[in-house]
């Protein structure tokens, strides 16, 4: 289903600005890794379960209770652009 | 005085420290001087964080001075860059992540803090552990200490060349498909990629949740059985961590592996493997078999769907793990930017490197709409398929042995412009990470280049002290562990 891959489509459904360049290189890379992983067409899964976790873990629970937590701080701090307590971001309702 | 040109093991150095043979200190400053003498050339770390490791260094001598006897007290390690280290660069090898420094350190690396280790620096990667050379780090490639035209295997090529360069005395790596196992056998070091949930997954920087699984690299099995102790266990900041028993592993080192039974999966041996990898790892059998081990042959027969079923899995996960990069909370934010799209896209195209963009859109693509039964449900079912096979083997033997890569260490550039090929290479090691079993690389030979070769042994879920057990003996019986390279 290779020739299924539009690769301006699913670049932006990630969120990533492809180069021209970047396309060209990308595109046919793509296409052939397509290709391969068609291969598990031919396995019969008719009657198998999905495995999404390898262990039997279901939900896992704890009790509710505030813990200490780091400084607002040192998490704002890491931020390209924080403003006074919040994230500066550009404009997004126009 | 200790070596610095010969970091010892970790089981010698904290018998010479316990012995005053030399301090902490000194044996922490050994292990700057021989980076200083041989970084130019392996380029195994990203950041050496050298007065934080010699004040961790002094910390160690007073407790070593009030008789304090942590399993790590003032044994220097390194830690592989995507596991986050707090107050030094946890980056991933990634423009993305700039010099970010993690507010926290992950439990592995508190663990091995709280045992006494000094943290000598961080090694570099392929950019968020995606590759299988290291030559996909976004700052710069390493080579293999073996042969400085080769890569040391990836991801964790950094903490591989590190320990087989003696520039630590071992290191946490981490492996997603064989991350730990095949940069171990490159470099002829010892890796440990333990069971899924062995070892608290918080603070490793997530590529592919429900595959990643810190472990160590070190120079002998004695070293990792040491490791593991420290950072295995359940932890509540990792809900995916095991609650298990932790059996102390070094008791599995001694234990007699006469009559135990080694499976040989026959879809390991096939055309493909190079001859000279063929040679050691039959050797390695043989050597097993004079040690009083029965071998039989068994077939995982879904193996050659792994390849197609881990990169649809591993990338459908990556592409969600990474959507967190947008340039808001942390790491690089794009200059140009008019609205908040342009942010997202700009500042992820400038700041992620060609392999991570590659599987972003391939993961991007197995989950969208109209593609998510045919690829990413299909690859879960095959991963069931995979998973039973490994049942299947193990109803019929203790342990599997094979090669850990069809090849030994490749050049730099050699397979960089085919990413499929690349892939393929990866066919002995990413089953494990599916299946979710432990696995364990050891030098067992070395090719007429000289390149090492290791023995990847495989046990069930939660049987690490099976492989301890076994990689003990064997390096009982041979010595390639105890080669290194001359740099």
């Amino acid at each position: 289903m290779s020739s299924e891959l539009n690769i301006d489509r699913i670049a932006r459904l990630a969120r990533l600005k492809l180069t021209d360049d970047e396309k060209q290189k990308l595109a046919p890379q793509l296409a052939k890794i397509v290709d391969y992983i068609d291969l598990l067409g031919e396995l019969d899964t008719s009657d198998v379960e999905p495995t999404a976790h390898i262990l039997p873990v279901q939900n896992v629970f704890r009790e509710d209770d505030p813990v200490k937590n780091f400084p607002e701080a040192d998490y704002l701090s890491l931020a390209p652009k924080p403003d006074k307590g919040h994230y500066e971001v550009p404009k997004i309702i126009g | 005085m200790a070596d610095p040109t010969n970091a010892p093991t970790l089981l010698q150095a904290r018998e010479d420290l316990k012995n005053k043979k030399y301090s902490a200190l000194e044996l922490t400053e050994s292990c700057l001087r021989r980076m200083d003498a041989v970084e130019d050339r392996v380029q195994a770390y990203l950041h050496i964080s050298r007065e934080q490791a010699i004040e961790q260094a002094k910390a160690a001598d007073e407790r070593i001075a009030r008789g304090d006897d942590a399993p790590l007290l003032g044994v220097p390690l390194a830690i592989k860059d995507n596991i986050c280290t707090q107050g030094l660069p946890s980056t991933c090898a990634s423009k993305i992540l700039g010099q970010f420094k993690s507010p926290y350190n992950a439990t592995s690396v508190d663990r091995a803090l709280k045992a006494g280790a000094v943290i000598l620096g961080k090694t570099n990667l392929d950019e968020f552990a995606m590759g299988s050379t290291t030559e996909n780090s976004g700052i710069h490639p390493t080579r293999n200490p073996w042969d400085l035209e080769r890569v040391p295997g990836g991801s964790s090529g950094g903490s591989a060349a590190a320990v087989a360069a003696k520039e630590c005395v071992a290191a946490l790596g981490s492996d997603t498909g064989g991350s730990i196992r095949q940069p171990a056998s490159f470099c002829g070091v010892t890796g440990l990629k333990p069971t899924y949930g062995r070892v608290s997954r918080f603070g490793l920087v997530a590529f592919a949740s429900s595959l990643d699984q810190i472990g160590p690299m070190t120079q002998t099995v004695d070293d990792a059985a040491v490791l593991m102790n420290v950072i295995g266990g359940k932890d509540p900041l990792d809900s995916t961590s095991a609650d298990v028993p932790m059996p102390d592993f070094t008791q599995a080192l001694n234990r007699n592996v006469k009559g135990m039974k080694v499976g040989i999966p026959r879809e390991y041996f096939t055309e493909g493997i190079d001859p000279e990898v063929e040679t050691a790892v039959q050797n390695a059998i043989k050597t097993l078999q004079s040690l009083g081990m029965e071998t039989v042959e068994v077939s995982l027969p879904h193996t050659k769907y792994a390849v197609a079923t881990y990169y649809i899995l591993a990338c459908a996960e990556a592409s969600a793990n990474l959507s967190r990069y947008d340039g808001v909370k942390y790491g690089h934010r794009t200059e140009h930017a008019g609205n908040l799209m342009e942010m997202y896209e700009n500042s992820r195209e400038e700041g992620f490197g060609e392999e991570v963009k590659r599987r972003i859109i391939l993961g991007t693509f197995v989950l969208s709409s109209g593609y998510y039964d045919a690829y990413y449900l299909k690859g879960q079912k095959a991963r069931t398929l995979i998973k039973r096979d490994f049942e299947e083997a193990f109803k019929q033997c203790d342990v599997l042995a094979g090669p850990n890569c069809p090849l030994p260490a490749f050049k730099l550039n050699e397979k960089l412009d085919d990413p499929m090929q690349m892939y393929l290479a990866d066919i002995y090691t990413i089953s494990m990470n599916l299946a979710g079993i432990p696995a364990m690389s050891v030098p067992c030979g070395q090719t007429q280049g000289k390149l090492p070769v290791g023995l990847q042994l495989m046990a069930p879920h939660f049987q690490e002290e099976t492989l301890f057990t076994v990689g003990k003996q064997f390096q009982l019986a041979t010595d390639f562990h105890k080669q290194f390279p001359t740099l």
